[in-house]
């Protein structure tokens, strides 16, 4: 079992929900980032997704534009990002998914990456512009008995039919992009995230995660009810950006981390209590 | 260029060629839809409809009239006499899709975008725009059907291309401009495709190239052909027989590849022409076949500009058109295949051939076009005067005047 599927099944088990956080690798710098991820890990946090800066993110909104403009600046790279996972495995058992548009893994080198993200300590990853019509490309690389995840993007748009395929090949957990839009864009839809998630649940037994404009604490705990974690990214950008070059960045971080942890703890104790309520 | 390229071309095409793209949308190895999930529905939507609406009598019907009554074609193919004595080889013909409304190639794809976009149902058009001539042609038939545009564009090229944002304006367009990157055509379209995500449903993503996901390569060619199906047609009456030689330029390669296509199995010399920008040494070029890589960018395959990591670069070229890292993906095809080669032209030839061409034929030509015509002025008087080149002139130059300008003044200053 894997690291995603172990902290997923652990969560399950107390009746919590998980906080994934997206932060780009190597945003501002690779040891500064090295100290932040580090931090948010120990705060509470669930599953890191590492973003992998590229140059042309089509999927991203200004403020994860400007925070994979900073870590470049910074000399990051997917080479970067995977040496990053590597230091920090050491650290944390934090389950790490790479999330990455195509072209920084193809450039990379299908073999070396399946070779090296693995032996770094990624857990699998997430490639937002590879839809499961390209993504044959990549199956004569995968390892072997590998357990590592390739997590599946499911979108508002996505018809039924095709969600239940898409689902068929995923594994790790599935990502469901919250709205028709690109990533920190406002403007969520409780009642059809609500829908959706309930079409996906009974088509895969994949623990589900919602992404894509989830700012608030308030936010996360109004959805963490339908699905079993929330993908927090702007908001972690956004504190990066605003202060970075203070010393509490960190600290900061870690606040936040606690914070959403929180706020998705308390409406999943209230769910269980109703839960309980309901049963007895 | 020597005839014994033609025999050989004779000889490899008499294998029957393979249609494409396949139905996923792929060139041998290049192509695809590498995007994200939220698009997919969209595009695999827009393939549908394109196959059913496209084979449509009334839909034939109505884009036939358009091309003829609105657009002017067929556009002229003309024998460029001056410039044929003055560079003494081989003879040149132009290819006047300067002279289609609007005022370059482009209307072709945007009427047969804006007429499937309405029988989908789509109320507004978006589309991103280098040299602004797309912009211009998608506003046009925005204008034209009724429907709401918006056109994306980066500040660099909305200062080097300001006519043609005036233009769009007044067509009733909103034009978006685009600061991220070096604001030129690879961050409109970058711009162009995060606002589709979000507005998909009732908006249709007019995209001006020969690249993009599928089924964009295939659909934006199928639209252009018409420029080498007229070619065919009109060399019969004149010059008389098929000619040896076809050139365009290429940035995403529309125009090229409308006028290669229906020639891929005659016995044809197919020249593309990229952007060297300052010189391909240089590393400021946008010669994407000549120097680039393969790579996926904006939802395909094919070659790019990027550095080792995977990086996409910055292009570089005077032509805000021909500004571009990628390349259609049906051009990474013939470019291994070696059906098509592909030259390059920088900044200085092209536009010293403008001014040839301006003073010679009195045809100011766009700066995108102009590279073709440098290719020509390189190497036609190199040919046996029996060579028949054609050439097309994919735009107009008056969008051009103000670089042309900045660039004689900028030059006095160095003298100076």
């Amino acid at each position: 079992m894997n690291r995603i599927d172990k902290r997923f099944a652990e969560l399950r088990e107390k009746g919590e929900k998980a906080l994934v956080g997206f932060v780009l690798a190597g945003d501002p710098s690779f040891d500064r980032s090295l100290e932040l991820l580090a931090a948010m890990c120990d705060a509470g946090l669930d599953v890191l997704e590492l973003g992998v800066p590229f140059s042309d993110p089509t999927a991203d909104g200004p403020v994860i534009q400007r925070g994979g403009l900073r870590a470049l600046k910074g000399g990051s790279s997917l080479a970067n990002a995977i040496a990053i996972t590597g230091a920090l495995r050491k650290k944390t058992d934090v389950p790490v998914v790479l999330f990455s548009y195509y072209n920084p893994i193809f450039a990379y080198g299908l073999e070396a990456f399946f070779r090296d993200a693995p032996a770094a300590g990624a857990d699998g990853m997430l490639v937002v512009d590879l839809p499961p019509e390209e993504a044959a490309e990549m199956n004569e690389y995968l390892p072997d008995g590998n357990d590592f995840a390739l997590i599946r993007l499911v979108a508002p748009t996505t018809p039924p039919e095709r969600m239940r395929a898409i689902v068929k090949n995923a594994s790790g957990f599935i990502y469901l992009i919250s709205k028709a839009g690109v990533t920190g864009s406002g403007g969520l839809d409780p009642e059809g995230i609500r829908k959706q998630a309930a079409t996906l649940r009974a088509a895969s037994e994949l623990p589900l995660c919602v992404g894509f404009g989830v700012s608030t604490p308030d936010d996360a705990a109004m959805l963490a009810p339908f699905v079993d974690g929330v993908v927090i990214g702007s908001t972690f950008e956004n504190i990066i950006e605003e202060y970075r070059d203070s010393p509490d960045l960190a600290e900061r971080l870690a606040e936040r981390v606690r914070a959403f942890k929180t706020a998705m703890g308390e409406t999943a104790t209230t769910n269980s209590r109703k839960k309980g309520r309901m049963d007895g | 260029m020597e005839r014994h390229g033609i025999h050989s071309d004779t000889q490899a095409t008499r294998q029957k060629r393979v249609p494409v793209p396949d139905r996923h949308g792929h060139f041998g190895p290049y192509g695809g839809r590498y995007v994200a999930e939220t698009l997919m529905p969209a595009l695999l939507e827009l393939e549908e409809a394109y196959g059913r609406i496209s084979k449509e009598p009334s839909f034939r019907r109505e884009l036939h009239d358009l091309l003829v009554d609105y657009v002017g074609r067929p556009t002229p193919l003309f024998f460029a006499r001056r410039l044929t004595e003055h560079l003494g080889g081989a003879r040149i013909y132009l290819k006047r899709e300067d002279l289609a409304h609007t005022g370059a190639h482009k209307i072709n794809n945007t009427i047969g975008q804006g007429l499937l976009a309405r029988r989908m149902g789509k109320k507004k058009l978006i589309a991103e725009t280098g040299a602004g001539q797309h912009g211009v042609a998608t506003a046009t038939a925005a204008a034209l059907f009724g429907m709401e545009c918006r056109v994306f564009m980066g500040v660099e090229d909305i200062d080097r291309q300001a006519p043609n944002v005036h233009r769009m304006e007044l067509l009733g367009a909103e034009v978006i401009p685009v600061e991220s990157g070096a604001g030129t055509l690879k961050d409109a379209m970058n711009e162009a495709m995060r606002y589709w995500v979000s507005a998909v449903t009732d908006t249709h993503y007019v995209i001006g190239s020969v690249a993009g996901p599928h089924p964009y390569p295939m659909m934006v060619r199928d639209f252009q052909v018409i420029i080498g199906e007229e070619v065919k047609e009109q060399a019969r009456a004149n010059p008389g027989r098929q000619p040896d030689v076809l050139v365009a330029c290429v940035g995403g390669g529309s125009n090229a590849l409308g006028l290669f296509y229906p020639f891929l199995d005659d016995p044809v010399e197919l020249v593309g022409v990229e952007a060297a920008g300052e010189s391909i040494m240089s590393g400021r070029h946008a010669a994407t076949l000549g120097a680039g890589t393969t790579g996926v960018l904006h939802g395909s395959k094919s070659y790019v500009l990027q550095e080792r990591d995977g990086q996409i670069r910055e292009a570089h070229s005077i032509s805000a058109g021909l500004d571009y890292p990628g390349v259609g993906p049906e051009h990474a095809m013939l470019k291994d295949s070696g059906r098509a080669r592909y030259a390059s032209i920088d900044d200085e030839e092209a536009l010293e051939a403008f001014h040839l061409l301006s003073r010679l034929e009195g045809i100011i030509p766009a700066l995108e076009s102009a590279h073709a015509v440098a290719w020509c002025v390189k190497e036609a008087p190199a040919l046996p005067p029996e060579t028949i080149i054609v050439v097309n002139l994919s735009g107009r130059g008056d969008k051009d005047l103000d670089i042309i300008a900045r660039r004689a003044a900028a030059e006095k200053g160095t003298v100076k």
